[in-house]
């Protein structure tokens, strides 16, 4: 495939095979050796470099990162983000006066992330910071400079020029030309941010050839309103997701805060997240409880089905070969929706447990409830035994208790390396009591307790 | 003086552009190889086939070895000899490297690796503690016991008695750089190596043995780590060898770095560990008797699982004086990764141990748990005596937490924030806070005494420039900078005088691991040596010329002054130059009084001990264990800092990954011995948010009693043990839910500490 991008301001054209990670060329073709590979998964982000286009400025997981991805774009490395000359940018001057390297591996992926945040004045430093990993200084110094550079100008050198523009046939720009090769060629594998295919490339070693990558189909990347409905394109990435979930679903919107990390959310997909059939992504249980309804393409045929159909049995959906999920629509108002992800980590953690409430009561009791989890079976799931008991009920702790065992009848969890079946199961009905604390104004989230 | 100043790290500003260099930025011939091994996919078992037809088949494989290959030793221990580099007829965990592939790229070589076909005739492995001491499968003959008066008495006449267990999981070190390691064959069979190594010399013996040559064939450099931990004082052992043995057979420069899943796969962790214990105590809290069993899974082979299991006898008092004591360690053998140093080296290990009890006997009596550590401390320096002693026949004659600890009580508020939290405890049905203190008492000095020496090379140019030179590694830590604070210092020159350059086998040799926190006192101490010696022969020439006597000769500022003369430095070392006196010197420098017999637990193993405390507070959440680090206050002992910026950077860092070890990294390893968690998707170092939102660290500043560099203290491992204060505030969180004692084990993930919940209210 040809590419072209810049790369530190200048136009680079690569022929390259399809799943060729910028990271590896960055580090053994063009000798660019700032950006290190720490784990080569997306986790630790010593491989964080700045990409921007049209529409936005992020940092993004090198390792993870096809070519052909950065088509049309702008790449700008450590190298670049260090000025003309050896300037220092104020991200980097800050990291010295701070003392905010110790080994210095990860250093390079910090700065970054730390210049990126810097330029689109970011300040949220633990949520933008939450991709890379350090070792050495727990962190303390590298927020100190972090804090210490907000206020400095942005750089001449860190602004972009245009990146040329040129059709590429690997990235379909239309829905209409993208479903109908698609449809044509059912075996294709479909990639949108790359944050899972990439592992199948850099941990399971698989050559993809017949590929197709999603990220120039602006069709995808539109978020739609009406009066009732927000709708999110397959291709919107968790970064927008998370923006425009914020005024409008605030729990779920802090649980996508949570949500992989600032460089994984730049580039993983809310259709990709859906589309995968993992039982442990974190969008389909908040979706579920919203009464999500998906919309699928193959060819020129579209269809709607309630999201939580979607997911039929462990590593199988209702998606037909060249079909494609295109896009998820949602309710605006649900006041009392809550969704509570569980993991050892708070951030950048796959949730042991992800739950997500929805019920409506009126004149005291429950007139309906919709409450799904992930990580509790081989997909997504209701809780409809757990439902059904709360239904007609008064809303009351006891009513509450009183249902807890139908949990056991809902779901019969696995026991793995992020938690036992007995505490899935347990934790998933203390969430249930929780969220009747959270409605009833109680402080339930440690989170939110300060020193 | 330069001594004392914050300066920032060396390489700070080659880490934030990027041009700092790592083992895989090196640039490297066209036709250099790469390496990969692979792996036995069980966990115990007789190799009886290996087929390697499809890797040598391989796309851009060059060369594949099996231990039949190996022209001289297969064996890359640290100790035993009992570790092959390559398989020979039986594998010992999943995860041990049977072959090892050569091939013209990183990606080629780690795909052609996972196609060995290999037949190998399983048999149950031996994974966990229980498992081993059933099948009495231990390293040395039997438990190494060290007793001190007569414990089971103690125990029988004491007023009360408790007896308890803890659990603590191991800890992958994490690293942000992967083990690398670069070998380029040279002329006549020599060996060039770069390794990201903690032990040059120790690579340098490896390879020398794997190529059948001596050790002066073989050059080892090392500029810097991308993080060691301990993780890089044995284990990178194997990818030097092979790649030396491949550059060897191939003629071709060979590099190999593991990917992050092989490396946690491969490499052994910090020891895991159980200490059950039994001790007697009075209505105080005051300790009578104490009698400690430590069992530590040590992996498959040896490595330095005898002093790192010894290191936590000799620290299962921490900072209390036990009366009578028996401690009773097992090496336990098992099928997993061989366990191997890790900051703190089995110390962190002991203290949790004895912070257990501690913590265990204030819940027992209703006491405040600082109340009864404080019963329990050694004596102050001011007034040591014969009985001041610890388990292992050591007075203590430095000791100052009392001081420490009253400080640090009073900057943190104690008093008053333990009524709150009890208040605010009152007050929260579903989220519970916890306040925890830990006291560390850290001894210093290797405990094989022999490896307690350094040495330096200094070269001092015409024109005033210094090339220093020492034994030491640099992984972060800041080692090169405080020494070259020493050099700067002792020619009184300003630090870009200074030129700090990569430690190298053959400018200084014989060195030992940069390990134990030892790196500053033995190889400042080294380098301080070897200034000396040429600033006493400026010293001679400048008085020789100028008038005065040498010893009155001042250096600082960049001059150098006798009498009424001030010449600046280039100038005073021209002179010695055109005078034809050497401006070159070695230095060496071996710690003084120490005296260890590790079998029958007895003697000096340390030169002084380093201390500090660390108040914590916590919050979790009883319906899903959720948890959080509110606040933390440390106050630590670092003697008179030779940098106080690196030396609070060693006690931030070091505290937040003793709280990671003891709360989210959880090793998780399935019945048929598969490390389940070998990426950080899997396994949870701690990231930004997790460190502590209030996080106030301050130094205990006051010179060491002890003759070390300028009087300052070891830093490194230390602070470390500050994080299990993390650990005793969720205990004390968990308390508050009812009235049993929570017995928590580590690490206190939110399963931990919502089954402690359901005990503690049951």
């Amino acid at each position: 495939m040809k590419v072209t991008f810049l790369l530190n301001g200048e136009t680079v054209e690569v022929e390259t095979p399809p799943t060729q990670t910028l990271l590896d060329w960055l580090r053994t073709t063009r000798g660019l050796t700032g950006t290190k590979e720490g784990c080569n998964e997306g986790d630790c982000g010593a491989c964080s470099v700045i990409v921007t286009d049209a529409h936005s400025k992020r940092a993004l997981n090198a390792c993870i990162l096809f070519l052909p991805q950065l088509h049309g774009k702008s790449v700008r490395t450590v190298e670049g983000i260090t000025g003309p000359s050896g300037t220092l940018h104020p991200v980097q001057s800050a990291m010295v006066a701070h003392h905010g390297s110790q080994c210095g591996f990860c250093t390079p992926g910090f700065i970054a992330s730390m210049a990126a945040s810097h330029a689109n004045g970011r300040t949220d430093h633990d949520d933008t910071l939450a991709g890379n990993l350090c070792r050495c200084t727990g962190y303390a110094p590298i927020i100190r400079a972090a804090i210490a550079a907000e206020n400095a100008p942005v750089p001449a050198w860190m602004i972009e020029p245009d990146a040329p523009q040129v059709p590429a046939p690997f990235a379909p720009e239309t829905l209409d030309a993208l479903a109908a090769w698609y449809a044509a060629n059912p075996d294709a594998t479909v990639i949108a941010g790359a944050t899972d295919v990439g592992l199948w490339v850099t941990k399971q070693l698989r050559d993809l050839d017949n590929v197709v990558f999603l990220n120039r189909c602006a069709d995808l990347q539109t978020i739609t309103q009406t009066a009732d409905t927000i709708t999110f394109g397959a291709g919107v990435t968790m970064l927008d997701v998370h923006n425009a979930l914020k005024p409008l679903h605030p729990s779920y919107a802090e649980m996508v805060r949570r949500y992989g990390s600032e460089q994984v959310r730049g580039a993983a997909t809310i259709g990709g997240n859906i589309a995968n059939g993992s039982p442990i992504g974190d969008n389909p249980p908040a979706l579920i409880a919203l009464g999500a309804t998906l919309h699928l393409r193959y060819g020129d045929k579209t269809r709607l089905i309630p999201l939580q159909d979607f997911f039929i049995s462990y590593g199988k959906q209702d998606r037909a070969p060249g079909e494609l999920v295109t896009g998820v629509t949602i309710p605006k108002s649900a006041p009392a929706l809550r969704v509570y992800k569980l993991s050892k980590r708070f951030d950048q953690d796959i949730s042991a447990v992800c739950g997500a409430f929805n019920i409506t009561v009126a004149d005291g009791n429950v007139q309906a409830a919709v409450i799904a989890f992930g990580g509790m079976a081989g997909t997504p799931a209701r809780a409809q035994k757990f439902e059904a008991a709360l239904i007609g009920q008064p809303w009351t702790v006891e009513t509450v208790h009183a249902a807890l065992p139908a949990f056991a009848a809902d779901y019969a969890p696995l026991s793995d390396m992020r938690a036992s079946a007995t505490y899935r199961l347990a934790a998933a009905q203390n969430m249930a009591l929780r969220y009747f604390a959270d409605l009833s104004g109680q402080q339930v989230s440690v989170l939110e307790v300060q020193p | 003086m330069s001594t004392t100043k914050p300066l920032p790290h060396d390489a700070a500003a080659l880490h934030v552009t990027g041009t700092a260099r790592y083992i895989d930025d090196i640039p490297t011939p066209a036709n250099t190889l790469h390496l990969a091994f692979g792996t036995s996919d069980v966990a115990a078992g007789k190799i009886t086939a290996i087929n390697l037809d499809a890797v040598r088949a391989a796309a851009g494989v060059v060369a594949v070895f099996t231990a039949l290959d190996l022209p001289f030793a297969n064996d890359v221990s640290p100790s035993a000899h009992d570790e092959p580099l390559l398989a020979t007829d039986a594998v010992h965990y999943l995860g041990q490297p049977i072959f090892m592939v050569a091939a013209t790229s990183h990606l080629a070589a780690r795909k052609a690796a996972r196609l060995g076909n290999i037949a190998i005739t399983a048999v149950t492995p031996i994974l966990t503690i229980e498992d081993a001491l059933a099948a009495n499968s231990r390293f040395e003959d039997g438990p190494r016991i060290w007793t001190k008066g007569d414990v089971d008495a103690a125990l029988g006449s004491a007023k009360n008695r408790l007896q308890g267990a803890i659990d603590m999981g191991g800890q992958e070190h994490f690293y942000l750089e992967g083990q690398a390691a670069l070998a380029m064959p040279q002329e006549g069979g020599d060996m060039l190596v770069h390794s990201s190594t903690q032990h040059p010399t120790e690579i340098q013996h490896k390879v020398a043995e794997a190529i059948g040559a001596p050790m002066h064939a073989v050059r080892v450099e090392v500029r810097r780590m991308g993080g060691g931990f301990g993780g890089k004082e044995s284990q990178g052992n194997a990818l030097a060898v092979g790649c030396a043995i491949a550059a060897r057979a191939t003629g071709r420069p060979c590099k190999m770095r593991y990917d992050r899943d092989d490396d946690m796969m491969i490499t052994g962790k910090r020891h895991d560990f159980r200490i059950d214990y039994d001790v007697g105590f009075d209505d105080t809290g005051k300790l009578s008797g104490v009698d400690f069993t430590q069992m530590t899974r040590a992996g498959w082979a040896l490595d330095l699982t005898i002093p790192v299991a010894d290191r936590a006898m000799l620290h299962a008092d921490n900072a209390y004086l036990l009366p009578h004591t028996r401690i009773t360690s097992h090496r336990l053998k098992t099928n997993t990764q061989s366990a191997t140093a890790y900051r703190g080296f089995g110390g962190p290990q002991g203290v949790l141990g004895i912070e257990r009890v501690m913590d265990h006997i204030a819940a027992h009596l209703n006491l405040d748990p600082v109340a009864v550590r404080q019963t329990n401390y050694y004596a102050h320096m001011s007034k040591t005596s014969a009985a001041n002693t610890t388990p292992y026949g050591m007075q203590v004659t430095d000791f100052i937490l009392q001081e420490i600890t009253e400080t640090l009580l009073k900057t943190a508020d104690y008093a008053t924030r333990r009524a709150a939290i009890d208040a605010w405890n009152a007050n929260n049905p579903i989220l519970k806070k916890g306040l925890g203190f830990s006291p560390v008492k850290f001894g210093i000095s290797f405990t094989l005494t022999h490896l307690n020496q350094a040495g330096a090379l200094v070269h001092v140019y015409q024109d005033g420039s210094i090339h220093l030179n020492h034994g030491g590694t640099e992984m972060g830590q800041g080692l090169f900078q405080k020494v070259a604070q020493v050099a700067a210092a002792r020619f009184g020159v300003p630090m870009d005088s200074i030129k700090i350059t990569a430690t190298d086998t053959a400018k200084v040799p014989n060195t030992s691991a940069t390990a134990a926190s030892s790196g500053t006192d033995l190889n400042g101490m080294a380098v301080q040596n070897a200034c000396d010696t040429i600033r006493t022969r400026i010293a001679d020439i400048v008085a020789q010329t100028h008038g005065g006597t040498p010893d009155d000769v001042i250096f600082a500022n960049g001059h150098v002054t006798t009498n009424d003369t001030t010449l600046t430095f280039a100038k005073a070392v021209m002179l010695a130059y055109t005078n034809r006196i050497s401006l070159s010197a070695t230095g060496f420098y071996k710690t003084p009084d120490l005296a260890w017999d590790r079998i029958k637990g007895s003697g000096q193993p340390f030169f002084y001990f380093a201390h500090g405390a660390a108040l914590t507070e916590v919050v979790i959440d009883t319906l899903t264990g959720e948890n959080r680090i509110v606040r933390c206050d440390i106050l630590h002992d670092a003697g008179t800092s030779l940098n106080p910026a690196i030396d609070i950077g060693q006690i931030e860092g070091g505290y937040v990954q003793g709280a990671g070890w003891l709360t989210t990294e959880e090793l998780v390893w399935d019945d048929k011995g598969h490390l389940k968690t070998h990426a950080p998707s899997t396994y949870k170092i701690p990231a930004c948010s997790d460190r502590p939102a209030l996080f106030n660290v301050a130094l205990w500043d006051a010179p060491n009693p002890a003759n070390t560099v300028y009087r300052s203290k070891a830093v490194g491992e230390p602070p470390f043990m500050h994080g299990i204060s993390a650990f005793l505030a969720l205990s004390d969180a968990i308390s508050s839910c009812g009235k049993a004692y929570p017995s928590l084990d580590a690490p206190a993930t939110p399963e931990r500490i919502l089954a402690a919940v359901d005990r503690v209210r049951s």
